[in-house]
């Protein structure tokens, strides 16, 4: 190796060596690929073994693809559960909580960050506070409470309670950009006679469009797999979302690997799509809503 | 300007919509744990005053500290497997091409529901067709694992996945961290002849210091409430080997039907997050005067 002729007197220097440097790069490329291989596998895993029957996933290696790859599990699932309510269910409650939690959200934000009142401050901390409250500590008397009130089994008590427990983290990912605003164009418009409805709904809302898009994205996430709320509240199978659907609907094919495989790859299948389309905001919203912190 | 910017009534309005979510469906929930905590109850018929008798009977309750000690484990394992995402991401915020790429597939895990992930890993841990055990039996280990089913390892082969899921998180914290750290204070070090080593250990760690602090935070409190995963692939089993605190205070509640028991446990579940939170805080409080610029 070409690293031992370095001298142990070179040793300050050793790494102006292009060979040492060539050597080291290599190995962290290998490890770092190494790492994404490991992330990556089960998933390829999943797929493959979706696409077989039970006898290909006992017989065949791992990693082989049958000679007819079954897409027909696909069909099979969608068709004979209720996954097609179930994504319909998911979609319908991750749509509206993150509506409404973006819009309360923003207007709150909006609240602190422009207008001026004395309990600014300490409304802020409760609402920051909350990111801190374990959601099993809540979930007894949330159960307690949607049963008095008429909303057990009823998709708005998920909506609610996505939109409240969501709220504190969006707050901090939006304050980060209210506080970049510049405060000249508020100054103008109300000094223009604008309303402070206008101000917010037809300037400042419009122009928070990036960072709104980057809590929408991990709102999606966050509400899409979102499982012990779900599991609690809603007994209906046509009201349960699909991460709580596929777990009954796997209990039932417990031992036909291929449909399985079909339910979860059906399952997240949204979710990487939104992935490969929007990484980037998914990215910055992950590092906005922990950094800061 | 002033004037219009402090109109109490749009405060009220902007405010009050979240506010009151926040209040109803997060605080006043916490409160009423501890309330229902006090109480014997089935969660149907009278809440039963019996003041402090269900803590005296946690305090006792071998299964309670059993599980207690499992998320306790599950803190530690975090704690270690923060250090691994540490070096990684030392690594791809050193020169490295498609560092952006890389930290992007790590990510994938993450956005997957803990059910998928852990309906996935039941089947990679399958004792025959899993891929993990015949990848074993192909390299000649004759009697593998039986991972979930195993007592003494279960634990272990839970937090696998655990640390797939959150690897991606938290390098992307990292990573972003040490891109903020100013590149004139690197570029010195490595004039002067620092080592690659020398530089991520003497001055990029410290300057880290304050996003690690976060994440030790996250990483405990999140181990602490750690549920869904554990509740798909094992429901705390085999014989209580995988049971954490939220999976007890969950089956106490909604299996068994101990309402005031189980909101005993979801009370001391909360004061210990909280505990935890404000202890690291002060502990690593004192190594802030190294993070200053």
């Amino acid at each position: 190796m070409a690293n031992s002729d370095v001298a142990p007197d070179m040793h300050k220097t050793m790494w102006d060596n292009p060979t040492v440097m060539l050597i080291a790069k290599f190995i962290l490329y290998v490890f770092l690929i190494g790492v994404a291989i490991l992330q990556i596998f089960p998933l390829v895993w999943l797929f493959l073994f979706s696409l077989k029957n039970n006898q290909e996933v006992f017989n065949l290696p791992p990693l082989a693809l049958p000679e007819t790859p079954r897409w027909e599990n696909y069909v099979t699932v969608w068709t004979q559960g209720n996954i097609g309510q179930y994504f319909f269910n998911s979609v319908l409650v991750t749509g509206s909580a993150v509506l409404l939690t973006i819009i309360t959200a923003s207007l709150v934000t909006f609240a602190i960050t422009r207008m001026r009142w004395k309990l600014s401050k300490p409304v802020l901390g409760l609402f920051m506070v909350g990111l801190m409250i374990p959601v099993h500590s809540t979930l007894i008397p949330l159960f307690n409470f949607f049963l008095n009130v008429n909303l057990m089994d009823h998709l708005l008590a998920i909506i609610l309670t996505y939109t409240a427990f969501n709220m504190p983290l969006t707050i901090m990912i939006l304050l980060g950009f209210y506080n970049t605003l510049p405060r000249e164009i508020e100054e103008a418009a109300i000094m223009d006679g604008c309303s402070i409805n206008r101000l917010f709904f037809q300037i400042i809302l419009p122009m928070t469009a990036p960072v709104v898009a980057t809590t929408a994205i991990i709102n999606m996430i966050y509400n899409w797999n979102e499982f012990v709320f779900v599991q609690t509240f809603i007994s209906s199978d046509n009201l349960k979302t699909l991460t709580v659907g596929i777990q009954n609907f796997v209990g039932q094919y417990s031992t036909d690997w291929g449909a399985i495989g079909a339910t979860l790859m059906i399952s997240i299948i949204p979710i990487l799509i939104a992935f490969f389309i929007l990484s980037n905001r998914i990215v910055e919203g992950i590092t906005a809503g922990s950094v800061k912190g | 300007m002033d004037k219009v910017m402090s109109n109490k009534k749009i405060i009220a309005l902007y405010v009050l919509p979240a506010f009151a979510l926040l209040v109803v469906l997060v605080y006043v929930p916490i409160f009423l744990t501890g309330y229902y905590g006090l109480t014997r109850w089935d969660g149907i018929g009278e809440r039963v005053w019996v003041g402090f008798d269900n803590y005296a009977r946690l305090m006792g309750d071998s299964m309670f500290w059993r599980s207690a000690y499992h998320s306790f484990l599950l803190a530690i394992f975090s704690l270690l497997s923060l250090v691994g995402y540490l070096i990684i991401s030392m690594i791809l915020a050193g020169k490295i091409k498609g560092a952006d790429l890389f930290r992007k597939i790590y990510l994938i895990p993450m956005l997957l529901s803990s059910v998928a992930i852990a309906q996935l890993w039941m089947r990679i841990y399958h004792p025959t067709n899993g891929v993990m055990n015949r990848l074993l039996t192909s390299i000649g280990i004759e009697n593998p694992p039986l991972w979930l089913a195993d007592t003494s390892i279960v634990l272990y082969a839970i937090f696998i996945p655990i640390i797939w899921q959150y690897a991606g998180f938290y390098i992307l914290i990292y990573y972003a961290a040490l891109k903020n750290v100013p590149n004139e204070l690197i570029e010195a070090a490595r004039i002067d002849g620092a080592s690659p080593w020398q530089i991520g250990y003497k001055i990029k760690l410290p300057l880290i210091m304050g996003v690690i602090k976060v994440t030790i935070v996250l990483a405990v409190v999140g181990s602490l409430k750690y549920f869904d995963l554990i509740y798909v692939m094992t429901d705390g089993g085999p014989n209580g080997a995988s049971e954490v605190m939220a999976s007890y205070m969950y089956k106490q509640a909604f299996r068994t039907y101990n309402f005031g028991y189980g909101s005993a446990v979801g009370f001391f579940l909360l004061l210990l997050a909280l505990v935890v939170t404000w202890l690291i805080r002060k502990v690593t409080e004192s190594k802030e005067d190294n993070v200053q610029y």
